[in-house]
């Protein structure tokens, strides 16, 4: 393999030298999946980058406003207690736990094809999962006491446990996306070698394990990702029942609702696959991976999207049919489907599933077009639908008839517009240093993930191994490489299939 | 002491009451009725009002042997539950403290000696808020913050009826079981309380609560005045902004020998100031009752049963009222 990554670091610190024809379809993979790491990047991505941190850093200047100034200035009153806040907590972690999710039932299935797809997957869980975290800050009156939270322990309360399963899902999503990683850092670190990037050259090296491919290595990296991705799963759909119960525990009509859990569930995984796609989308243009990301990938998420859709929209009707038919406490069904919510209620139905459904039922809209437009209506619109499941029962009277409002101020559409914001550009700086492809996943499944091609890959593989078993000094720019005995090591195919 | 007491317009009677209800705290606190005496004039009779109730306390008397299997058992329960008997109903109370945060609290070493509650007479509520006036005046609370508001409920034929609702002090809040930082906690006499300086504001507790009975501070604009006191549980002035506030059943009144701010600013006398521990209930006009009796005599009720709460706030309905009538009391 060794011949291969000095191909491809010479070729890459020259700027395009023809090398690497020769190492084909591997080469280029590699070539597209750290051509954002290295160069200059366009204008394009520069002002992408700028106007997204322009929108991230009012966020945050929003956010002192409001610490300043209290609550109120978000909207908030007493009748209306929960709102935005509370959405983008739930409605960001919950776009995280799609992709990890499809990332890792992929992985345990043995899906091939997933290959160009995990590493964007995961990078979105992994940016969202912090995003939707961190919106725990505005939502809570004071932030500066968080720690209590560890020190005064209620195990009795839903929120202790939210944050216990919001912590454990924020390591396993970090662990997900860092063991396909170990490889990966590992030839970047052999393709673009120490010289202009000493810090980033050690970190990686450290991070990276002494990763080598050996046989052994692979056995336990193998391992290692079942592992985690057995985890994430059951891990995940606890995250969001633990996230809903904290509605559900309260006695309040309207949240006091057995579907909840998996209602929330199937929310997230909606919205996580919707987000796939967009992310998938704008990446496949924005980084030139026409290559990698066609058309059956969209399909196909476009299949597992709408399967959620029509999950949730059967929980949906679950939620609302029962207790408006008998009409006890159905003050907020009534304003959701036909009160005041009725607006962002029925967007969310012809939007967030009418729309993307027919789209992907029709043949002549199945396409990456097509896809994208769907996912981004159930990503719009199922925050929308979070925003009409909190604000019709937490404004609903307890007592009397005299129902609650909230108003949107510029606070918190600013605080929110930080997190939408916030994904691009953690995705662009992710990407900026970490290659944007699973490399070395793509080279395990083979050029398209067909199995025929994992054969044409093994033997090309065997190839690259008689010829790198003679390396050892052809660094061109003389870096040394860190892991540069590995060619002792025989490294075998031995997992590929 | 069976008797309905209805003292509005006769003030020998009242202190005869007066007196065997001094009788009964033997515990050797100074009497709460001292305060009361001077607290209010009786309000003019309204003579309807005064048969209305003198009918109730009859038919209360009349129907006694079928009311003992009802509200009896709930009476029972809950006198048994002050003076530390075993309960009967299953509910094993929160006797005493409860979370860690009370550990600041902890107001005496002794065993409390009073355990207090509240009965709320809507038969003589008029709807005037006045109790709502004077606990914002007392705590410098925003217009919004209404600790004891009244809210408008409709009776059987249709006609609406004020309902004050302070915070029931429930034996069992769900506010302090949600709070994950035990800011919320209940102190020795049962007075559910928050530590506004612990609070994280998650504003759990208001999910939580059935009576829609807490208030968050959302704004940086309060002005307080300069105050003798730090702010303490007891007595939340200043609050603290991003914290949530609630009623506190001004505990640090009544162990004063003082009514609450809403017992004491209602001219109609319709709330009470109670104790389980000496069975007395005080309102602004004097009266001065024997708890238990006046609870069982009235058919009192607590609001929302089926939230299995166990308010420490009590109420008496007039004609055609039910409280916990789910269309009264829940909009649609
Ligand atoms: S009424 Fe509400 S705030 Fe008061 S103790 Fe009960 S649950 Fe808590
Ligand atoms: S708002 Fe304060 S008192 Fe209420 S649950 Fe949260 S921390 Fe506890």
């Amino acid at each position: 393999m060794k011949e291969m990554e000095i191909n491809e670091k010479a070729l890459l610190a020259e700027d395009g030298g023809g090398k690497a024809a020769q190492t084909g379809w591997s080469a280029e993979v590699r070539r597209a999946a750290v051509a954002p790491m290295t160069g200059k990047t366009s204008t394009t991505w520069k002002l992408i980058v700028a106007v997204c941190s322009l929108f991230v850093l009012a966020g945050i200047g929003t956010w002192l406003y409001q610490l300043k100034h209290g609550l109120g200035a978000a909207g908030y009153n007493d009748q209306a207690f929960w709102a935005v806040y509370i959405v983008d907590v739930i409605a960001f972690i919950g776009v995280s736990y799609g992709g990890a999710v499809i990332s890792a039932i992929l992985r345990l299935t043995g899906q091939s094809w997933r290959a160009p797809l995990t590493r964007l997957a995961e990078g979105t869980a992994l940016v969202t999962v912090a995003i939707g975290a961190l919106y725990i800050f505005p939502h809570l009156g004071r932030p500066e006491r968080f720690w209590e939270i560890v020190v005064f322990v209620n195990t009795s309360s839903p929120l202790f446990w939210d944050f216990i399963a919001i912590g454990t899902y924020v390591l396993a999503t970090v662990i997900f996306f860092y063991l396909p990683l170990v490889p990966d850092m590992a030839i970047v670190n052999r393709m673009l070698g120490k010289k202009n990037r000493p810090i980033q050259y050690k970190v990686y090296n450290l991070l990276s394990l002494k990763w080598l491919g050996t046989e052994k290595q692979r056995r336990l990296l193998h391992g290692a990702m079942s592992l985690v991705a057995l985890i994430i799963v059951p891990l995940a759909v606890s995250v969001h029942s633990v996230l809903s119960w904290a509605f559900a525990t309260t006695s309040r009509p309207g949240w006091m609702e057995t579907v909840f859990p998996p209602y929330f569930v199937v929310a997230a995984l909606y919205s996580g696959t919707a987000l796939v796609i967009v992310v998938a989308s704008a990446f496949r243009k924005g980084y030139h991976l026409e290559k990698y990301i066609h058309t059956r990938h969209f399909v196909r998420l476009g299949y597992v999207m709408a399967a959620m859709g029509l999950v949730y929209a059967y929980l949906t009707l679950a939620d609302l049919l029962s207790e408006g038919y008998t009409g006890i406490t159905s003050g907020w069904i009534y304003q959701t489907v036909l009160g005041r919510w009725a607006i962002p209620f029925w967007f969310y139905v012809v939007v967030g599933e009418v729309m993307p459904i027919a789209l992907v039922a029709v043949k002549r809209t199945r396409n990456i077009k097509g896809m994208t437009i769907a996912s981004l209506g159930v990503v719009i619109s199922l925050w929308i639908k979070r925003i009409v499941i909190v604000l019709p029962p937490v404004t609903q009277p307890l007592i009397g008839n005299q129902w609650g409002t909230y108003h949107f101020t510029w606070v918190s559409v600013t605080i929110t517009l930080a997190g939408v914001a916030a994904i691009p550009l953690g995705l662009m700086l992710l990407f900026r240093v970490l290659p944007v492809l699973s490399i070395d996943e793509m080279e395990e499944m083979g050029e398209i993930g067909s199995t025929e091609q994992i054969s044409e890959f093994t033997a090309a593989a065997e190839k690259r191994l008689a010829v790198g078993a003679t390396n050892g000094n052809g660094h061109a720019n003389g870096n040394v490489n860190g892991h540069s005995n590995g060619d002792a090591v025989p490294v075998t195919q031995g997992e590929v299939q | 002491m069976r008797k309905v007491s209805q003292k509005k317009s006769s003030s020998d009677e009242l202190s005869v009451i007066s007196e065997e209800s001094c009788g009964c705290s033997v515990d050797g606190q100074s009497c709460t009725i001292t305060s009361m005496v001077e607290a209010g004039e009786p309000a003019a009779s309204d003579d309807k009002e005064f048969s209305r109730r003198r009918f109730l306390s009859l038919l209360g008397a009349a129907a006694g042997a079928a009311a003992v299997i009802g509200s009896g058992i709930e009476l029972l329960s809950y006198r048994a539950y002050a003076q530390g008997l075993p309960q009967t109903n299953g509910w094993t109370g929160n006797s005493g403290v409860t979370g860690s945060g009370a550990a600041t609290m902890a107001s005496s070493e002794a065993p409390p000696t009073h355990q207090w509650a509240m009965v709320i007479d809507l038969s003589m509520c008029n709807g005037c808020k006045s109790c709502t006036a004077a606990c914002q005046k007392a705590h410098y609370l925003t217009p919004d913050q209404t600790w004891i508001d009244v809210f408008t409920l409709t009776d059987a034929e249709g006609k609406t009826y004020p309902m004050p609702r302070p915070c029931m002090q429930c034996e069992n809040p769900p506010c302090l079981h949600v709070c994950p930082v035990h800011a919320t906690f209940r102190q020795d006499q049962g007075v559910v309380l928050v530590d506004q300086e612990r609070c994280i504001g998650c504003r759990m507790c208001m999910a939580a609560c059935p009576y829609q009975a807490r208030y968050f501070n959302w704004n940086s604009n309060v002005q307080y005045p300069k105050l003798s006191v730090p702010p303490s549980p007891e007595m939340p002035v200043p609050q603290r902004l991003g914290t949530v506030g609630k009623c506190t059943f001004c505990v640090g009144n009544l162990n004063n020998g003082l009514l609450s701010e809403c017992a004491a600013g209602c001219p109609m006398g319709a709330i009470y100031n109670g104790d389980l521990k000496t069975d007395v209930a005080v309102n602004s006009l004097g009266s001065t009752v024997k708890l238990s009796s006046f609870l069982y005599d009235n058919n009192a009720v607590t609001f929302k049963p089926e939230q299995n709460t166990h308010p420490r706030v009590w109420y008496i309905q007039g004609d055609g009222q039910d409280l916990n009538d789910n269309k009264a009391s829940q909009s649609s």
